[in-house]
Formats: C-alpha cells, sequence, structure tokens
C-alpha cells in the first residue's frame, strides 16, 4: 500500500507534465523569439555602454536562473528531506545541471561583457566569486548524487548539502550592497524601482520569460526520464529477486 | 518529536549552523572582501600599503592629462588622473591601453603601488559602470530639463 502510494503521484505526475509540455516549450519559443527581436534589433543602446548593453539581454535572465534554479533546488531538497517525497528528491536531483548551465551561462557572457566594458574577463570581487561557488555547490551536488548508489541516502545527503549551500544565495544577491564591488548593484530588484529605462527593461522581462519556460520545458522531460529510469531499476531488481529465488528452488 | 519533525528540525539546525559560520567567516575577512579601498579610506589607514592595492572612486573631472606618447607606441601612452570619493583624492599614474569606459567623472578601480609621495602607479585601470541603463536621447533629455546631476537622478 505504502509503495503504491509513492507511486501513485509520480503517475498523475507524468500525465499532467506531458499535457502541460507542449504549451510550456511553445511559451519558451515565443518568448525567446520575442525577446531576442527587441533585444538584439528593436531596443536602444545605451548611453555608456552603447551597443554592448545587448550582452545583457542574455546574462541578466542566465544570472537569475542561476540562483532562481538553486532555490528550488533547495526547496524541493527540503520536501524531499522532511516529507521523503520522492518526486521532490527527483525535482531537485534534475534540477541541479540545468541550474548549473545557467551559471556557466551567466559566468560566461558576464565574462565577455566585463573585456569590453570594465577592462577585464574576471576579477575576484564579491559578486564574481560568490557565483564562481555557486557553480561548484552544484557540480558537488550532483557529484555527491552520483557518489552514492542508494537513492534514499543519496538524496538525504545531497539535500543537506543543498540546504548548507542555500546560504551563499543571499550572498550573492547582496554581494554588491555589502562589499565595494566591481560588479554593478542591481538594476531590477531594488527598493526605488527599476533603474532601466522602458525600452530597455521589455525585453529583458521578455527574455527572463523565455529563460524560466526554457527551465521548465527542460525539467519536465528529465524528471520523467528519472521516474522511468527508478521503474526500470526496481522492476530488474523485482526479475533478480525472483531469478534468485528460482535458483534457490 | 516524531521523526519528521525531528527531520524538520535537524534541516533547520543544519541551515542556521551553516548561516552563522559563514556570517562569521565573511565578517571576519571583510578587508578583505571588498575589492577596494575609496581615497578616504586609504588616509584614515595608519600606513600606507606596502604591496598591491585596489583604490576605487571617479575620475576627477579635469584631471586627465595624457602623457608623452613615444611614435605610434600607443600600449604604452603614460595617463595621469586623479581619483576622488568626494572627500579626498589620490594621484593616479599608468601606462597602458585604458578601458572604453574610462572617461572623466566616470568610475574606476586602478589596481598598483602606492610611491612614496602617495601616487599610485598602476599596473591595471578597471571601468566601473553603475546600474543605470538608458538610451542615449532620455539621457540627453534629462541633462536638458536638469534632472540628471552627477550619475543621480534628481528626485527618484
Amino acid at each position: 500500500m505504502n509503495l503504491l502510494n509513492d507511486l501513485a503521484n509520480p503517475v498523475r505526475f507524468e500525465r499532467y507534465a506531458r499535457m502541460i509540455f507542449p504549451a510550456v516549450l511553445g511559451f519558451a519559443l515565443l518568448t525567446g523569439a520575442a525577446g531576442l527581436y527587441f533585444a538584439l534589433f528593436n531596443s536602444p543602446a545605451d548611453y555608456q555602454q552603447g551597443e554592448a548593453v545587448r550582452i545583457m539581454y542574455v546574462h541578466v535572465p542566465a544570472a537569475w536562473m542561476s540562483m532562481f534554479c538553486y532555490s528550488v533546488m533547495a526547496g524541493a531538497s527540503a520536501v524531499g528531506f522532511i516529507w521523503k517525497h520522492p518526486l521532490a528528491d527527483v525535482a531537485a536531483k534534475e534540477t541541479a545541471p540545468l541550474g548549473a548551465g545557467f551559471t556557466i551561462l551567466a559566468l560566461f557572457t558576464g565574462s565577455l561583457w566585463g573585456k569590453p566594458m570594465w577592462g577585464a574577463w574576471w576579477v575576484w570581487d564579491a559578486r564574481l566569486t560568490s557565483v564562481l561557488v555557486l557553480l561548484f555547490l552544484y557540480l558537488g551536488y550532483m557529484a555527491l548524487w552520483r557518489a552514492i548508489p542508494d537513492k534514499a541516502r543519496a538524496a538525504r545527503l545531497a539535500a543537506i548539502l543543498a540546504i548548507v549551500g542555500f546560504v551563499n544565495v543571499p550572498v550573492i544577491k547582496f554581494s554588491v550592497e555589502w562589499w565595494n564591488s566591481l560588479h554593478q548593484p542591481a538594476s531590477i530588484i531594488r527598493a526605488d524601482g527599476p533603474t532601466i529605462d522602458g525600452a530597455m527593461l521589455t525585453p529583458l522581462l521578455l527574455m527572463i520569460a523565455a529563460y524560466m519556460s526554457a527551465y521548465v520545458a527542460m525539467l519536465l522531460p528529465s524528471i520523467r526520464n528519472e521516474l522511468t529510469a527508478r521503474r526500470l531499476a526496481r522492476l530488474q531488481f523485482v526479475d533478480e529477486t525472483r531469478a534468485a529465488e528460482l535458483v534457490e528452488q | 518529536m516524531t521523526r519528521k519533525q525531528k527531520r524538520t528540525f535537524l534541516l533547520f539546525a543544519v541551515f542556521i549552523a551553516a548561516g552563522l559560520a559563514l556570517g562569521l567567516t565573511l565578517t571576519a575577512l571583510r578587508t578583505s572582501i571588498t575589492y577596494f579601498y575609496t581615497p578616504s579610506e586609504l588616509l584614515v589607514l595608519d600606513a600606507p600599503p606596502a604591496n598591491t592595492i585596489r583604490l576605487g572612486g571617479l575620475v576627477e573631472d579635469g584631471s586627465l592629462v595624457h602623457g608623452e606618447m613615444s611614435g605610434v607606441d600607443v600600449k604604452n601612452a603614460v595617463v595621469s588622473f586623479t581619483v576622488t570619493d568626494g572627500g579626498a583624492t589620490t594621484a593616479v599614474r599608468y601606462a597602458g591601453l585604458l578601458p572604453d569606459l574610462f572617461r572623466e567623472g566616470q568610475g574606476v578601480i586602478v589596481q598598483g603601488r602606492l610611491d612614496e609621495r602617495g601616487t599610485l602607479i598602476a599596473d591595471t585601470v578597471l571601468a566601473k559602470h553603475d546600474e543605470n541603463y538608458m538610451p542615449k536621447e532620455v539621457m540627453d533629455a534629462l541633462k536638458e530639463q536638469g534632472l540628471w546631476q552627477d550619475g543621480e537622478e534628481v528626485g527618484s
């Protein structure tokens, strides 16, 4: 009965995921295309940075997603850890590589932006360093899952790592306020409202919507894959046990 | 305590312990995490630091002097300027390429050593940009209406 209960939710989830997947993917492609059109062709150059400001439209959403994915991962880990919900564990596990990808993209595009604007590909200021730490947290989390064959035990330990690492997220957000840094302070989420002109904010928000829905569109199939893989492993286990029993008889 | 409560408690304890540890570490390391000194902070120090430091502030208006350029050796053109934070200033000398955003009134971070007269001999100049993004026309309009002063929007 217990096993059935555990399975029931993932099955329902899979049906639901398959249903909304095309809509999510379509939304991602649509907002992405519109966002890129505005970002590259139909938005003004910056008064200081000129055309180089267009790097913002790929950099800022990636940086946001790197922190958002980590928050999702930590939240799902906590749910999985406390309520022993396997679907939450799987969601956390499958978010990690996506978050790591967004982090790499943020670091890479930031570097490309930093060279012409600041005059350096990389500096060890608080913002850049804390985002690099975020990447290492993702990689450590993924490595931990792979290092432990027992899924339940791996989920427990990985959850603790994700929760511990979550303290880095506010550090990233406020690094530009707590310490002198080369990186600029926040432009959108700030007490006195955005400091980005409307003509630039529109493509940026479109791109953020595109990144966000692309994340969901990539997450849903990978959760389904993992659930299928686990079911397969369980079936193989049952098969082997039965074979062993037959041999004994 | 039920098992679920125990797990919840454990997770909170772990998170708070990690937060405390990180908070204490960052407080202890405050001076080394700070990416640069400002000219005022430099004045307060008892002895000028002997090793490489970073200094941040605005390039003072009218302070930029392009030195002698030998032939076409643009890469080693010497420039001197002063960096100000509104309170104090520090003189800087630098030989090399300046970033695109470098100009008078712009935020910069320079890295180098102080010489015996308190001039910073820089080996790296980085330009800092702020959080404001807008098209040039909007900027011009704001300036025209007197709504923009010293890199800050008036009344926002």
